[in-house]
């Protein structure tokens, strides 16, 4: 029905009548829109301006001169010289028995104070209704984000068109026909029983309040907005909290129109926010108590924390935090390592690299990003001089071809994964490429479900197609890269006839995908951790990057490489140098020149070696060379590979030091705990996958005595010799543009003004860019670096012993390690045991079934968890989500790493599968009852 | 069950069961996965299995690659799809439908089904809409065979023996066609014996008109299809589903390629590019035979053809309406488009569209062969050609009757229909089915063509003319009416959508609400999106006009 919108577009310009007077209608305006433009209101149910018009609901009809019928304002658009009479006695009859008509099946009890319905029934004076009502449904209220009220649903497809168009979820259907046609899920199941996603679109779309949030949350009061960005994933959605100032609570939350999201949401960024109002959130500093040995093998009550932890005032806590980092420091700086996180802001990232490099006085810094991008970076930065993402999601609708390796979007990334799944729909061919079937493949014209750890395989058999069908482009070969013989001599090795078997990919496909990639118009690439989580991982992104430089699919729009960002601000975090070996804006630590400009701008010197990464500084503190930390937002208890490994290796430290919201599995170990605050109640930028700088504004105030993590790492920085006095982070942030060139010409006035802005944007008047390397790479020589990649396998193969390979990841509903989403009461509600997924005959051959425990050992650890059948898993794999601390991944995975991006193979390792198990124990947080907790 | 229990197993969602996998795989074979074929697929398993259980829903989603809402929805919006969910009992293996439009209840149709439902335990007995078989009131379908002038001893005999599906019509075969000039006509436009310009022009001096119900000129659609981009398509309309008429069956099961061959005329005349046939379910000969004779034209062609698919309805009157019947071609619910645009411009697959019923591309190759005064030639009052009319109702002989356009509706029963029947007094008449309102004996002499009974507020349609006598009352009439149109209406506007039901439930005992009826009336004419919703107060609008005694 595209035509029906193509049709209302197709008129440019023209004058019409309006109700008597000559008015003049835009290019691709309707009828509706027009009149609303001159100040004429026009009912309309089933239109919004977001969503297709589906001219259904009949309330917009209009009289135009010389039609037999009336005609829907929402669908038509004008015509040279057409009359147009929006509320003449024949219109006006119309509009009022179709409200008429919808008011008669209403329910009378309901309160919905938003209903359209009832605000356009009153504004043409319908009266009470001359029919009688339709016999009702009753209520769903089977899910535990969204209650289903269909007694009031007027069948206007708002819903639905937000399910199927928008997020392209296809959960809604419109089922039956004629008076009995209704909303259904799936096959008319109740809600939370179906496939549902909870992104909560069509909540947003409902006129009548038929789909509202459940335990009536949307008729909470609400006294202020405020405007801020998703803290999950790094798609960066906008939005905006309604906030009850006098709980100190949000109370909903809608999408906002950014430039990721468009108004979209997941389930995290409409639903995950009551985690701030957790009763365990920290409210004053912790100091722990003499005596309290600290262990790897601890069971976590962060409710009960009085037996090793006591509580202590501000002053106390950060001269017990410092002073003991300081102590360290005097005897072996070289013993002192900072965590930041990439879920803090730009400027707090900022903040925390320069206090542990002109504080601590080394580089021993890093964060999360070692953990899920940092092979690919290391790629991108040795093949085209930049780690960021050469264009944006949303170029997947500019694209003729989109391939998606490695990746998971619509759990991990998932409003991102809207738009690859609306430029599908739209013809845009898709090629989705990974071991595990999941729902992007039901969009893709091209599924190429290869064998786990054969990526090299898959994507060099794809080069050799490229390279002796003479695909390359050779002009941008020419002009733009260097090392293509190489490459090219490489490649032919590996013919798709001699991958086939490594990968599992027929030959003929391998070659029609690579000719796809090669000839298209625009092929872009995306990428998850799927790619990068190897010993490999930097081999699998030299691929990649290689595909796009032989074929010149980089620098226009709808092309380029898009490693999709795990966390909100890993990119923001990284730009601002929370990275061992580099400063602010990937200027290297090593190199003389870059380290001089720091520290003439910084007025300290500066240690000239690189630091050690995040897996190779927990080995350190294994071994005792690393003594003290500082960890700020991030949880290695949990999120590191080898888990009872980095515990021990935490435990072992003689000072650690915690700032964080709750008592993570990393915050139980340390000898101070700061308590900090939660996104929603701090102000700072964070950066996107696509490389736009976000503002996000302060909505509550943070809990008891806990602070912004700008102030706390202030005052550690005073304490440990630093003469700081930032007050504010636009302060940080103008210091932050006077030493990154990329982002120099983004003035934080903009930031408020405009609420984000793109960069390279490195003059005040410059828009930004979107899509880079246009005409250069941002190398030394300009050009694209080919470097050739061979067969590596992971490095710990299924063997008798362990037969089976183990995939951790993440699920929908929960983020990271779970601190956060676990204790939000949706999100737990939703998926509060951990689980693991099986292929349904695997699951056979162990003698189980789906909801029975199975345990899975590896040679590191052992875990006992709930078992799902998924077809979609490979034969022989096992896929964990790494959020459960009672059933930690983490405990099973290796920690061997990829040599140039030191990227542990958290994708990989040899695993054995039992029946049976110790049921999961409580970690005193989670397990379906946050909801309560929060007291919703 | 506790959320939290739920939770430790489930994926998100129904998960797809592998036997039942495997049955679709088997069932489908090799035929494409097209999304444009799922209502094919779901005639598939709803044959084989007597029903469509959600197991099978959900693989064939998973096969089809759509999401589960998406294979429901449709399989619910169709009445010849049986859904039968987890732990709900499937329909016993047999289906009587007895048909209970107007002319069938005239027959009585309603006590046939109770009776039938007391005689045939093991069976399912439901009423349906009218099957196109009305000059046979009352009809009752045994599984696929239509059982006419039905007797519950008749069909309770027929369920016996096993008697379940249609004979095949006797109909003019390929080669006895093409024995008697078939073809020929086609074989001149492909070899450039005749140019397209000729052939368009004859059919527009001829003065045809699409005979569907909306008589738009056949030429003229033609010449704007012809000049829209390519690819072009065809789509013809053999939905007939309009009670009272079954013409479009007579024809084509009499002479399938007469139709055949204007088909392929016009199509090549447009430069369409393909050709899809949509036949109502219900008529499970015709689709055998123009499945035989389709297979016979394609083994033994006599030129170039285009590719022709044959689809096949699942029970459902809106499919009828042009646009709704595209949506369904392409494998969705049968929800009417609004236009503009138009079908020509953005029709099937969102290409340029000629779309026509049969009875129009019957008379192509007569009109062209003996030249277009001949057709022309026919007419009363000053109309011209030629319509298959559907006559029901209490006349002696029921039945289609080829007659001149402009005839009256007395001139047609006395001139073809030997009166009306013994002991009836000719009373109204429903000049067009269910939609074209209701005429009381005192108009019955007006021309009935297109255009000709506006001013009565009445329509020809498709020429399907149910009589009432004196022992009729009009207003059961438009209450039979506004029943069907509630049952058949798609569901998507609101005027149709509730402003069916809720006239429905206005047309009780008299008196009737007059002004309610009145203002809703207007509201469902004004603003509904297509015919169905436009034309469904018709009846009770004529009843108001012509028949007030009866309702006031």
């Amino acid at each position: 029905m595209d035509a029906t919108i193509g049709h209302a577009q197709a008129a440019q310009g023209v004058e019409f009548r309006l109700n008597g007077t000559v008015v003049v209608g835009r290019a691709g305006e309707t009828i509706l829109e027009c009149a609303r433009r001159h100040g004429i209101e026009i009912p309309h149910l089933c239109y919004s301006p977001r969503l297709r018009p589906d001219g259904n609901c009949r309330a917009c009809v209009v009289e135009i001169a010389g039609e037999r019928a009336l005609s829907p304002s929402c669908c038509r658009a004008p015509a040279a010289g057409m009359a147009v009479e929006t509320a003449s006695e024949r219109a006006l009859a119309a509009q009022r028995m179709v409200l008429e008509l919808l008011l008669a099946d209403m329910p009378e009890r309901r309160d919905v104070p938003q209903s359209e319905l009832a605000h356009w029934a009153r504004r043409l004076g319908v009266g009470a209704p001359r029919f009688g009502a339709r016999a009702q449904p009753r209520a769903d209220l089977s899910h535990p984000a969204i209650a289903v009220n269909l007694d009031a649903c007027i069948q206007c497809t708002r819903c639905l068109r937000a399910c199927r168009e928008e997020q392209a979820n296809d959960v809604i259907g419109y089922a039956g026909r004629g008076e009995r046609a209704k909303i259904v899920f799936d096959f008319d199941d109740p809600m939370g029983e179906s496939s549902c996603v909870a992104c909560g679109e069509c909540v947003e779309a409902c006129p009548t309040g038929a789909l509202a949030p459940a335990r009536a949350a949307a008729l909470a009061p609400v006294d202020r907005r405020v405007d801020s960005v998703c803290p999950y994933c790094g798609v960066g959605c906008q939005l905006t909290y309604h906030v009850d100032s006098k709980a100190n609570a949000i109370r909903f939350v809608t999408g906002r129109d950014g430039p990721a999201n468009r108004g979209r949401l997941c389930v995290k960024g409409r639903y995950g926010f009551d985690y701030v109002r957790h009763p365990q959130r920290l409210v004053k500093p912790l100091v722990r108590r003499p005596g309290v040995a600290k262990s790897a093998d601890f069971s976590l009550r962060p409710g009960e924390w009085s037996s090793a932890f006591r509580e202590a005032s501000w002053e106390e806590a950060l001269s017990l935090a410092a002073g003991g980092l300081a102590r360290i420091r005097s005897e072996d700086r070289y013993a002192l390592a900072g965590f930041g996180s990439a879920k803090g802001t730009n400027e707090e990232a900022y903040l925390f690299q320069k206090l542990v490099r002109t504080g601590f006085g080394t580089n021993h810094v890093d964060h999360c990003t070692r953990l899920c991008h940092a092979s690919s970076v290391a790629a991108l930065l040795e093949g085209i001089g930049s780690g960021a993402v050469s264009n944006p999601v949303r170029d997947a609708l500019a694209a003729e071809v989109v391939f998606v390796i490695g990746a998971n979007p619509t759990v991990n990334h998932p409003v991102a994964a809207t738009w690859i799944k609306n430029a599908a729909r739209r013809g845009t061919k898709l090629v989705v490429a990974d071991p595990r079937r999941t729902e992007l493949a039901r969009h893709a014209t091209h599924f190429l479900q290869f064998r786990p750890d054969t990526d090299v395989a898959l994507l060099n058999a794809m080069l050799h197609v490229i390279v002796t069908e003479g695909l390359a482009n050779e002009e941008f070969v020419r002009d733009r890269t260097s090392g293509y013989e190489a490459l090219a001599e490489n490649v032919k090795r590996f013919s798709p006839e001699a991958m086939a078997p490594i990968c599992g990919i027929p030959a003929h496909t391998i070659r029609e995908v690579a000719r796809l990639y090669a000839t298209s118009r625009a092929s872009m690439i995306l990428w998850g951790m799927g790619v990068s989580q190897h010993v490999h991982g930097t081999d699998n992104a030299r691929c990649l990057i290689a595909l796009a430089l032989a074929t010149g699919q980089i620098g226009r729009p709808g092309t380029g490489l898009h490693p999709l960002r795990g966390q909100n601000n890993v990119q923001g975090a990284s730009d601002a140098g929370l990275i061992p070996m580099v400063f602010p804006d990937y200027q290297r630590v090593d190199d003389a020149e870059a380290r001089a400009r720091f520290e003439a701008f910084w007025g300290k010197a500066l240690d000239p070696k690189p630091g050690l990464t995040v897996v190779e500084i927990l080995d350190a503190a294994a071994e005792g060379r690393i003594r003290g930390m500082y960890i700020v937002g991030e949880n290695p208890a949990m999120s590191d590979p080898d888990a009872a490994h980095a515990r021990a290796a935490l435990a072992r430290l003689e000072h650690l030091v915690v700032q964080d919201i709750f008592l993570t599995e990393t915050a139980y170990l340390a000898d101070v705990v700061l308590p900090a605050s939660a996104w929603p109640e701090k102000t700072g930028t964070v950066t996107n996958t696509d490389r736009t700088v976000q503002l996000g504004c302060k909505a509550l105030e943070p809990p008891g005595e806990a602070k912004p993590d700008f102030w706390i790492i202030v005052e550690m920085a005073k304490r440990l010799g630093l003469a700081w006095n930032y007050t504010h982070p636009r302060e940080v942030w103008e210091e932050m543009r006077r030493c990154m060139r990329s982002i120099a010409g983004i003035s934080w006035e903009r930031l408020e003004r405009e609420g984000w802005a793109v960069y390279p944007c490195e003059r005040e008047d410059e828009a930004g860019r979107a899509v880079v390397f246009t005409d250069r790479f941002p190398t030394q020589s300009g050009r694209g670096r080919f470097v050739p990649a061979d067969l590596l396998f992971a490095d710990e193969r299924p063997d008798e012993r362990y037969p089976m390979v183990l995939i951790t990841g993440r699920q929908l509903e929960h983020w990271h390690t779970g601190a956060m989403t676990r204790r939000a009461g949706v999100l737990d509600a939703l998926e509060p045991e951990p689980t693991c997924t099986l292929h349904p005959l695997d699951l056979d051959a162990l003698g189980a079934r789906a909801g029975e425990l199975v345990t899975i050992a590896s040679r590191r650890g052992t875990i006992s968890l709930y078992a799902r059948a998924d077809v979609g898993t490979p034969r022989g794999c096992v896929f964990v989500p790494f959020a459960y601390y009672e059933a930690a991944a983490n405990l099973l995975t290796n920690p061997k790493l990829d040599p140039w991006g030191k990227i542990p193979e958290f994708k990989y390792c040899a695993v054995r599968v039992t029946r049976g198990g110790t049921p999961p124990a409580d970690p005193g947080y989670g397990k379906g009852r946050a909801l309560a907790e929060i007291g919703a | 069950m506790r959320s939290d229990i739920r939770a430790r197993f489930r994926t998100r969602g129904r998960t797809v069961d592998a036997a039942a996998q495997e049955e679709v795989r088997a069932l489908l074979a090799d035929a494409p996965r097209r999304r444009d074929l799922l209502i094919e697929h779901l005639h598939r398993i709803q044959d084989r299995y007597g029903h469509l259980a959600s197991r099978h829903l959900l693989a064939l989603a998973e096969e089809m690659r759509l999401s589960a809402a998406e294979v429901y929805e449709v399989a619910t919006f169709y009445h010849h799809f049986d859904v039968v969910k987890e732990g709900d009992a499937p329909p016993p293996p047999l289906t009587v439908r007895v048909c209970d439009s107007l002319p069938c209840e005239l027959a009585g149709a309603r006590a046939l089904a109770a009776e039938l439902r007391a005689r045939l335990g093991t069976v399912r007995v439901v009423c349906a809409p009218c099957v196109g078989r009305c000059a046979e009131a009352p009809v009752a379908v045994v599984h696929r065979n239509p059982i006419g002038e039905a007797s519950a001893d008749k069909v309770c005999a027929a369920v016996k023996e096993g008697r379940t599906e249609c004979p095949l019509p006797d109909a003019v075969g390929y080669d006895a066609y093409r024995d008697t000039g078939g073809y020929r006509l086609l074989a001149d436009c492909l070899s450039g014996a005749r140019t397209r310009e000729e052939v368009a022009k004859a059919v527009e001096e001829s003065g045809l008109r699409g005979l569907g119900g909306a008589g738009f000129p056949a030429a003229r659609k033609w010449r704007i299809v012809a000049a829209q981009p390519q690819p072009r398509l065809m789509a013809v309309n053999i939905d007939e589903g309009e009670p009272g008429t079954f013409k479009d069956r007579w024809f084509l099961e009499r002479d399938p390629h007469r139709f055949l061959e204007g088909m392929l005329v016009a199509a090549w005349c447009v430069g369409a590019g393909a050709i899809y046939i949509y036949l109502r379910d219900e008529y499970h000969g015709c689709r055998a035979l123009l499945e035989r004779e389709l297979e016979r034209l394609r083994r033994d062609l006599p030129c170039a053809l285009p590719p022709i698919e044959l689809r096949r309805g699942a029970g459902a009157y809106i499919c009828g309406e042009e646009s709704a019947m595209i949506e369904s071609i392409e494998g969705k619910r049968g929800m009417p488009r609004l236009r503009p645009p138009y079908v020509a411009e953005v029709g099937l697959f969102g290409r340029p569209t000629l779309e026509h019923n049969l009875e129009t591309l019957y008379w192509v190759r007569d009109i062209v062969e003996k030249g277009p005064a001949w057709y022309a030639g026919h007419g009363r009052r000053g109309r011209r050609g030629l319509r298959g009319f559907s006559v029901s109702g209490r006349v002696r002989k029921p039945g289609v009757h080829v007659a001149p356009a402009g005839i009256s509706a007395r001139e047609l029963i006395e001139e073809y229909c030997g009166g009306m029947r013994e002991g009836h007094e000719l009373y109204a008449y429903l000049p067009g089915g269910a939609s074209g309102g209701i005429l009381p004996a005192s108009l019955a002499d007006l021309p009935l063509d297109f255009d000709t009974l506006a001013p009565y507020g009445c329509f020809i349609g498709s020429a399907a003319l149910i009589v009432l006598s004196t022992r009729d009352r009009a207003a059961d009439a438009a209450r039979n009416l506004m029943r069907f149109f509630r049952d058949e209406s798609c569901g998507k506007c609101t005027p149709c959508r509730v402003g069916t039901a809720k006239a429905l439930a206005l047309l009780g005992s008299p008196p009737w609400d007059e002004p309610l009826l009145h203002e809703l009336a207007r509201t469902m004419q004004d603003a509904s999106i297509c015919g169905l919703g436009q034309a469904a107060p018709n009846p009770v609008l004529s009843v108001l006009r012509h028949f007030p005694h009866e309702v006031r």
